[in-house]
C-alpha cells in the first residue's frame, strides 16, 4: 500500500529552494507523509496547476495568494490559508530619501522620481506604490525589473533601487523595511544617509495555500505537522535558517487587505486573476 | 510602563546598536520586556524588522496607533518581547571535550570545531578517519610543537650562502650526486605526513600542528639542498630506480602506525646519522651548515614517531607483529631493487675523502662503513624503546631498505 501523499509547488528564486524542500520532504517521510514537491519558474505558473489540481499545495507569494483566491472565486472554489512563517508577519515598506533632501513628508514627492523593485514586487512596489497614490502623490516610477515572475522573492531590484537612491539618480526609492535595514549595514546605502520619509501598514507575506481539491485531512495532518516542528531541531533548523523563520504559524488572512487594492488600484489582476499590465508599465 | 530600558541615544540598529540590543536581551527570559529608546530616525522602522527576523517582537508603547505611520525626529520607545530563538538554537549544545583535554574517541562531529568550543547541534560530520588517540596520541606532542615552532629557520639567512667551495670538481659532483639523492628522500618525507594531515581528527591539535611543521621542516630541506646542489652549475645528479622504488613504498603505505615506523623511526631515524656524517664530513661550510639544520629537525620527527609508537605499543602489544610484518613486506618488495645507487655511495666516499689519492680514498670509504654501522646500531636502539628484544632488532635492522630512508 502506498504512503498518504501531498503534491507542493515552490518557486525556485534561488536554488536554496531546492534544498529546503528536499530536507522537509526527507522529514516528513520520517513521519509517514510523502511530500513530493515541484519547483517552478514563477509564481503565474504554480498558481495555475494549484487551481488545476496538479498540486494540493502552494508555497505561494502575498501576490500568488491574492491571485489564487480571486481564481478560486471566480470558478466557485475556494482555496484555503494553511501556515505562514512567523517573518510574513507584520511587514512594512518604507519610502526612503536621502538624508539632505527637501522633502518632508510623501506629499513632497509629488511628480519626483522614485525608484521599485520588479513589476511584481509586492513589497518594493505595489504596496507602497499604492500607498503614495492613496494619498494623492503622483511620482514618476523608475522601475527595476530583477526576477519579474519571482513576486519580489529576488531581492535584486529593491538592491538596484537602493543603488539608484546612493548614487542620486532617482529622489526615492521604496523598500521592505528588512531591506533599508540590510542595505544600510551592507553597505549599498550609508548608514545614516539615508531617512525613512514614511512607513505603510504592516502587512503579511507568504502564504502556503491548499488549492479546492487538495485532500482537507491530509492537508490538516501536513499543517500540524508544521506548527509542531522545532528550532531546537538542528536538522529542521538549518533548514527554518535558509527558509528565514523561527516558526511556522497558522495561516491568517487578515493581513493581504492592502495588497489587494493595490492589485485592483494598478489592474494586476483582475476580480478572475487574470493578469493585466499594471498602470504604472503602461 | 516600567521595565528594563535601553536607551540607544542616536545609535542606530544600522550602525552597531544591534549588539546592545542582543546584549540586553540575552540578559532576559523569553517573554519578558525590554523598553528600547532611541533617537536614530530609522529606528521604529528598523526594531521590528531586526526583531522579527530574529525572533523576537515588537509592541508599540500606545498600542492604539494603526494604519500608515510615519517616522518622527524625536526621541521613540519601543517594547521589545524576547522570543526563544537563540534559546532554541543552543538548547542541546555541547561542548566538544575540553581546551586541555584529549578524549580518546572525539566524535567525528566535534571535527571542525576548537577543542572545547561549545557546539550548536547539527552541522557537517566529517569523516576524520584517524580519530583513536592511542593511534595517533603522544604526551611529548605538545612539547615537540613548542620546541619546533620555536627553532624554525629562514633558509636565506640561516646558511652563508657565500662561504667559499675550496675543493675540486670531482668532490663537488659528489655534493651534487648527495644533494640530489637527499631532495628526493625530503620529498618522500614531507608527502607521507601531507597526507595523514587531512585524514588526522583536529582534536588532536597539537598532533596536527606537529605534523604540519614537519611538512615546512621538509619543505626548507627541499629548498636548501637544492640550492647547495645548485651553488656551482646549474646541473642536479643521477636518480636510480631502485631509490625511487625503495621511497615509493612509503608513499603507499595508507596505515598512519606503520607509515610513522617505517618513514620516522626507520628511515628519518637513519637520515639523522647521515646527515651528522654530512655536517661532520661535508668539503664546504654550505654543505655542513645545511647538512647540519636538516638534522636537528630530523631528530624532532624521529622523536615524535618513536614516543607515540612507543606509547601505542604499550597499550597494543600486537602492534609490535604489524610493524615486524611491515618491515619484512617491505624488505621482500624491494629483494629484487639495488638499493642505495651505486652514484650516492660513491658519492659519499669521495665526499668523505676529500680527494683523489689512495689514502683519501681509504679513509672515506672506512668512514661510509662507520657510518652505516652507526646507523644500524640506531635504528636497533629505537626498535628497543619500542619493546623489541635485541636479537630481533637487529634483524629487523638488518632488513631496513639499503636506500637509507
Amino acid at each position: 500500500m502506498s504512503r498518504p501523499g501531498l503534491r507542493l509547488g515552490a518557486v525556485e528564486y534561488d536554488p536554496k529552494v531546492d534544498r529546503i524542500w528536499a530536507g522537509f520532504r526527507a522529514w516528513f517521510a520520517g513521519y509517514g507523509l510523502d511530500l513530493t514537491y515541484r519547483l517552478y519558474p514563477d509564481y503565474d505558473r504554480q498558481v495555475d496547476d494549484l487551481l488545476d489540481g496538479r498540486l494540493d499545495l502552494a508555497w505561494n507569494s502575498p501576490l500568488a495568494w491574492i491571485r489564487a483566491q480571486r481564481m478560486a472565486r471566480a470558478r466557485g472554489g475556494t482555496v484555503r490559508p494553511v501556515v505562514m512563517r512567523d517573518t510574513d508577519r507584520d511587514l512594512r515598506s518604507v519610502v526612503v530619501v536621502p538624508a539632505d533632501s527637501p522633502y518632508r513628508a510623501p506629499a513632497d514627492l509629488a511628480g519626483a522620481t522614485v525608484a521599485t523593485g520588479a513589476i511584481d514586487s509586492p513589497q518594493a512596489t505595489l504596496i507602497p506604490l499604492a500607498y503614495l497614490a492613496g494619498l494623492g502623490v503622483a511620482v514618476d516610477v523608475c522601475r527595476f525589473d530583477v526576477g519579474v515572475g519571482l513576486h519580489g522573492d529576488h531581492i535584486g531590484g529593491e538592491r538596484d533601487a537602493a543603488r539608484a537612491l546612493a548614487a542620486g539618480t532617482v529622489d526615492a526609492a521604496l523598500l521592505l523595511d528588512a531591506t533599508h535595514l540590510l542595505m544600510c549595514t551592507e553597505g549599498t546605502l550609508e548608514p545614516g544617509g539615508t531617512r525613512v520619509l514614511a512607513a505603510t501598514a504592516p502587512f503579511d507575506h507568504c502564504m502556503m495555500t491548499a488549492g479546492p481539491g487538495a485532500p482537507a485531512a491530509l492537508v490538516d495532518r501536513f499543517a500540524g505537522q508544521l506548527l509542531g516542528m522545532s528550532y531546537a531541531d538542528p536538522d529542521l533548523r538549518e533548514l527554518f535558517d535558509l527558509e528565514g523563520l523561527t516558526a511556522w504559524r497558522p495561516g491568517r488572512d487578515t493581513g493581504y487587505a492592502s495588497l489587494s487594492a493595490a492589485v485592483d488600484r494598478f489592474g494586476f489582476y483582475d476580480r478572475t486573476g487574470a493578469p493585466g499590465l499594471p498602470v504604472y508599465a503602461r | 510602563m516600567t521595565g528594563p530600558l535601553l536607551d540607544l541615544a542616536d545609535l542606530g540598529l544600522d550602525a552597531g546598536g544591534h549588539l546592545l540590543l542582543r546584549y540586553r536581551l540575552a540578559q532576559l527570559r523569553p517573554g519578558q520586556r525590554l523598553r528600547v529608546r532611541g533617537r536614530d530616525p530609522a529606528l521604529a522602522v528598523h526594531l521590528p524588522a531586526w526583531c522579527r527576523a530574529h525572533g523576537h517582537r515588537t509592541e508599540p508603547v500606545d498600542s492604539t496607533v494603526d494604519g500608515p505611520q510615519e517616522t518622527v525626529d524625536g526621541p521613540q520607545e519601543t517594547v521589545v518581547v524576547r522570543g526563544e530563538r537563540d534559546d532554541l538554537r543552543w538548547s542541546a549544545a555541547q561542548r566538544a571535550g575540553t581546551p586541555g583535554g584529549v578524549e580518546s574517541h572525539p566524535p567525528a562531529r566535534w571535527g571542525m570545531a576548537a577543542r572545547g568550543a561549545l557546539l550548536e547541534g547539527g552541522g557537517p560530520v566529517p569523516d576524520f578517519d584517524l580519530d583513536d588517540r592511542d593511534l595517533v596520541w603522544a604526551d611529548v606532542a605538545p612539547r615537540l610543537y613548542a620546541h619546533a615552532a620555536a627553532r624554525q629557520w629562514d633558509p636565506a639567512t640561516a646558511v652563508d650562502w657565500a662561504a667559499p667551495l675550496a675543493h675540486g670538481a670531482e668532490v663537488e659532483a659528489a655534493v651534487v650526486q648527495v644533494m640530489t639523492y637527499l631532495v628526493e628522500n625530503e620529498q618522500v618525507a614531507l608527502q607521507v605526513p601531507a597526507r595523514f594531515l587531512g585524514r588526522l581528527h583536529p582534536h588532536f591539535r597539537e598532533v596536527l600542528q606537529l605534523l604540519a611543521i614537519q611538512v615546512a621542516d621538509e619543505a626548507r630541506h627541499l629548498a636548501v639542498f637544492t640550492r647547495r646542489a645548485l651553488l656551482s652549475g646549474d646541473g642536479m645528479g643521477t636518480s636510480s630506480a631502485g631509490g625511487r622504488a625503495s621511497l615509493f613504498t612509503l608513499v603507499q603505505e595508507d596505515d598512519f602506525s606503520l607509515a610513522t615506523f617505517l618513514l620516522s623511526v626507520l628511515g628519518e631515524g637513519t637520515f639523522v646519522d647521515l646527515l651528522g656524517f654530512l655536517a661532520r664530513y661535508g668539503p664546504d661550510p654550505v654543505t655542513r651548515r645545511v647538512a647540519l639544520l636538516a638534522m636537528q629537525d630530523e631528530r624532532r620527527h624521529v622523536l615524535f614517531g618513536v614516543a607515540h609508537l612507543a606509547q601505542h605499543a604499550s597499550l597494543e602489544p600486537a602492534l609490535r607483529d604489524r610493524l615486524r610484518a611491515a618491515v619484512h613486506r617491505r624488505h621482500d618488495a624491494l629483494r629484487d631493487t639495488a638499493g642505495l645507487g651505486a652514484d650516492v655511495f660513491d658519492a659519499l666516499v669521495v665526499l668523505a675523502a676529500g680527494s683523489w689519492t689512495p689514502a683519501a680514498v681509504r679513509l672515506g670509504y672506512r668512514r661510509v662503513r662507520e657510518l652505516e654501522a652507526r646507523m644500524d646500531s640506531g635504528r636497533r636502539r629505537r626498535l628497543a624503546r619500542l619493546g623489541f628484544p635485541a636479537d630481533e632488532a637487529a634483524e629487523l635492522s638488518a632488513l631496513h631498505t639499503r636506500n637509507f630512508m
